[in-house]
């Protein structure tokens, strides 16, 4: 073989091993996110940009982020990131990513938020990229409204508005029940505050007060009255998080409380079935709050590829990136220059367009205890409580005055486990 | 080549690896005498009890004595016995209500109703069940495989097919009000979830435990019943006079199996009512998963210290099944 034949044969088997070998030493990292968060579309608009990462993205349920999750990272293990909303509770196991992004653009592009995921650790560790901000919010069956001949409660109603109301058209429309709300500690912390339930104080204490007594009371009238089923809130016992969006969906109940998330599957499964309404959130005597929430998209302190990790955090935080992956999943922007300017959901029908403009203007009426429990590192310990004792309430297992008792108990028992 | 010849050749190439080790066992048999001989085959078995059940059960110990969230054994500062007393601080033990962590004893008291009767409910269904497939009836094997289907299905599939059956909206509900008649919240009442409970779990493990009734009734030798059939023996007469008693040792097997299984329910009943309503179908073992599991922070010394009070229960349970199939035997 002559020596030149035999050189580009060599260079050639070089560049396709070296090509070879590059693809498959390309860093993969993995991501769980629960399906619902919609991050695959940004997830392959990284992998397409970057040759040298790729980021394999796994589903998982909420169920297990919220409880298998953290016993992984407990035990050093688990993803290399994934989409939280826990944010403070699990603060202990971020990975800080501020040695690797510019630092200057996450304070200012997320500023509070980053606060929310620095938890009880406190400092000014970049732990993460807010993706989203969710706010708890009510939807109403306008077509039922219309067709009971019943007025849809204006801006400013109470709880108890409409209550009222929403019975007077499930009497009119023969349906079983008026009102279904999430069973979950955090729906029932929009309610509880309205009626002037600190939930925490200053120091990270928990409290039951007057306004805590009085959301519950109300709340187990309701459903005494027959206003809201049992099959929620009564049916199910512990801190199991549980909907009943079904119900809403199938027009089986004309007002339902959840949450902005849920704008996507409304659109989606109701599509022009009938007439429905993101509504502004329902007031109490104290306020007029929603509860803010959100998912952050965030990486974990055992991985052993921190620049990677790093690099496809830093790619989700730039403006475009982030109002690409806002657009497609419909969710509300955390980062300020996205909320100055706003975000064009891009192909969702107008009433999606038009609940999400509403969402957005709950924002400024919630209430400072909302954000200070949003931000509370056993935040999730007195929403497990909430839901697990007010069940006994329900059942009439326990009176609301020992509820009390329990509920802040509990919270003080979970408290000294943690430390 | 002839039959017999065959059988021998297949059976000095069988012979073929215990004639390889002979000489392994004879020199372990030189060197350790024949007292000690027999715990070296005991080893693997050991191990792996060691391994999978011993070390598990005093990390269980460990945990139950220690504080804080952190999984590390290292990390979790030594707190005594405060876990069992925080556990046990109780005004009155019949009444959850008294207790610190009433959840705890309302589950211990639904343990207490829940187990004896599911367990009596699944070993009667059971034995009912395998007594009609022991009969020639039509379509024999058919049902037999129909009653232990269940078995085989995930126990969260089990929960939610009858959720799907039972709620509000539900099949079930759809069926009667056909009929005209009202609608029933089947796991929204107390009452009819703890007995949907006992329902749902015992259609789920029923067959496992009608296959092993069914090989115990196959072992009866039929010429017991021809004697009975001759002496006029009513069937009433031939089930409690010839059939239980034969039956009695798979029995004792089968009802001490039920009686663990029905301690340790926790998925069906988690998936179908989370414990509810209010903590009405909340179990011992439910208990212990959420504290351990699913609240924030996680109080993984409490679970420990309940599920060590559990595994005694569970110890006590196993030692009385010991002591009365000993005296069986004699």
């Amino acid at each position: 073989m002559r020596p030149q034949k035999l050189l580009s044969q060599a260079a050639l088997t070089t560049s396709l091993v070296t090509l070879l070998v590059g693809a498959a030493f390309a860093q993969e990292i993995t991501l769980q996110a629960d399906p619902e968060v919609r991050i695959r579309p940004l997830v392959e608009k990284f992998n397409a940009e970057s040759p040298d990462i790729k980021v394999k993205l796994e589903d998982i349920s909420y169920q297990t982020t919220v409880e298998s999750l953290p016993i992984q990272l407990a035990s050093g293990q688990g993803p290399d990131m994934a989409v939280v909303t826990d944010l403070g509770g699990l603060s202990k196991y971020y990975l800080d990513v501020g040695p690797y992004v510019d630092k200057a653009y996450f304070e200012t592009q997320f500023g509070q938020s980053l606060a929310w995921l620095r938890g009880s650790q406190g400092g000014d560790a970049i732990n993460g990229v807010p993706i989203t901000l969710t706010v708890n919010g009510a939807f109403a069956n306008a077509t039922l409204f219309e067709q009971a001949g019943v007025e849809l409660p204006e801006e400013g109603a109470t709880w108890e508005d409409w209550a009222q109301a929403s019975k007077a058209v499930a009497d009119a429309t023969g349906l079983d029940f008026a009102m279904e709300i999430d069973r979950s500690g955090h729906r029932f912390a929009s309610l509880a505050i309205s009626y002037g339930a600190e939930l925490v104080d200053e120091q990270g204490n928990p409290v039951v007060d007057e306004g805590l007594r009085q959301a519950i009371e109300t709340f187990a009238q309701w459903h005494r009255d027959g206003i809201m089923p049992m099959d929620l809130w009564g049916a199910i016992g512990g801190s199991t998080h549980r909907d009943n969006f079904a119900d809403f969906i199938n027009a089986k109940v004309p007002f339902y409380f959840s949450g902005s998330w849920k704008l996507s599957p409304i659109d989606k499964d109701i599509g022009g079935l009938f007439e429905w309404r993101a509504v502004a959130t329902p007031c109490g005597p104290s306020s007029c709050t929603a509860m803010p929430g959100g998912n952050a998209l965030v990486g974990w302190k055992h991985t052993r590829q921190p620049e990677a990790v790093a690099k496809f955090l830093e790619f989700a935080a730039q403006e475009e990136n982030l109002e690409y992956y806002l657009s497609t999943a419909v969710y509300l922007p955390t980062a300020s220059s996205l909320v100055e300017k706003g975000i064009d959901y891009q192909g969702a029908p107008a009433s999606v367009n038009e609940a999400m403009a509403l969402f957005t203007q709950q924002i400024p009426k919630m209430a400072p205890a909302a954000h200070q429990f949003q931000g509370w590192a056993y935040q999730r310990a007195m929403m497990n409580a909430m839901t697990t004792r007010i069940s006994q309430v329900l059942n009439n297992e326990l009176d609301v005055d020992t509820a009390l008792k329990r509920i802040k108990e509990d919270v003080e028992l979970a408290i000294s486990a943690g430390k | 080549m002839t039959n017999g010849a065959m059988s021998s050749a297949v059976g000095a190439l069988a012979s073929l690896p215990a004639r390889a080790v002979e000489p392994f066992w004879k020199w372990a048999q030189r060197r350790l005498g024949m007292k000690a001989l027999p715990w070296l085959f005991l080893l693997p078995n050991l191990l792996i009890i060691f391994t999978f059940a011993l070390i598990p059960v005093a990390i269980n110990v460990v945990f139950s004595i220690t504080g804080s969230d952190n999984l590390y054994p290292s990390q979790r500062p030594f707190i005594g016995l405060s876990n069992y007393r925080t556990l046990a601080d109780c005004g009155n033990f019949l009444d959850p209500s008294t207790c610190s962590r009433d959840l705890f004893w309302r589950a211990v008291g639904n343990s207490l109703l829940f187990v004896p009767l599911q367990t009596l409910a699944m070993v009667g269904v059971a034995l009912m069940t395998a007594i009609a497939l022991n009969k020639k009836i039509r379509a024999r094997g058919f049902f037999r495989g129909v009653f232990f289907f269940p078995v085989m299905l995930s126990p969260v599939v089990v929960a939610m097919t009858w959720q799907w059956l039972l709620q509000r909206n539900g099949v079930l509900n759809a069926i009667i009000s056909l009929f005209g008649a009202n609608r029933a919240s089947w796991l929204a009442d107390p009452n009819l979830a703890f007995f949907w409970s006992i329902f749902v779990t015992v259609w789920a493990h029923c067959g496992f435990f009608m296959i092993i009734l069914l090989a115990g009734l196959q072992s009866i030798p039929t010429d017991v019943y021809e004697a009975a059939k001759m002496d006029r023996a009513s069937p009433f007469r031939v089930f409690w006079k010839v059939t239980i008693p034969l039956l009695r040792p798979v029995l004792l097997v089968v009802f001490v199996l039920a009686v663990i299984r029905s301690v340790q329910t926790f998925d069906e009943i988690y998936v179908l009512t989370g414990g509810g309503p209010g903590s009405a179908t909340m179990l011992v073992v439910q208990y212990i998963y959420e504290t351990g599991f699913a609240q924030q922070p996680r109080n993984y010394g409490l679970a420990a210290a309940g599920s060590l009070i559990l595994g005694f229960v569970l110890l006590i349970f196993t030692l009385v099944q010991l002591r009365i199939s000993r005296g069986e035997n004699d």
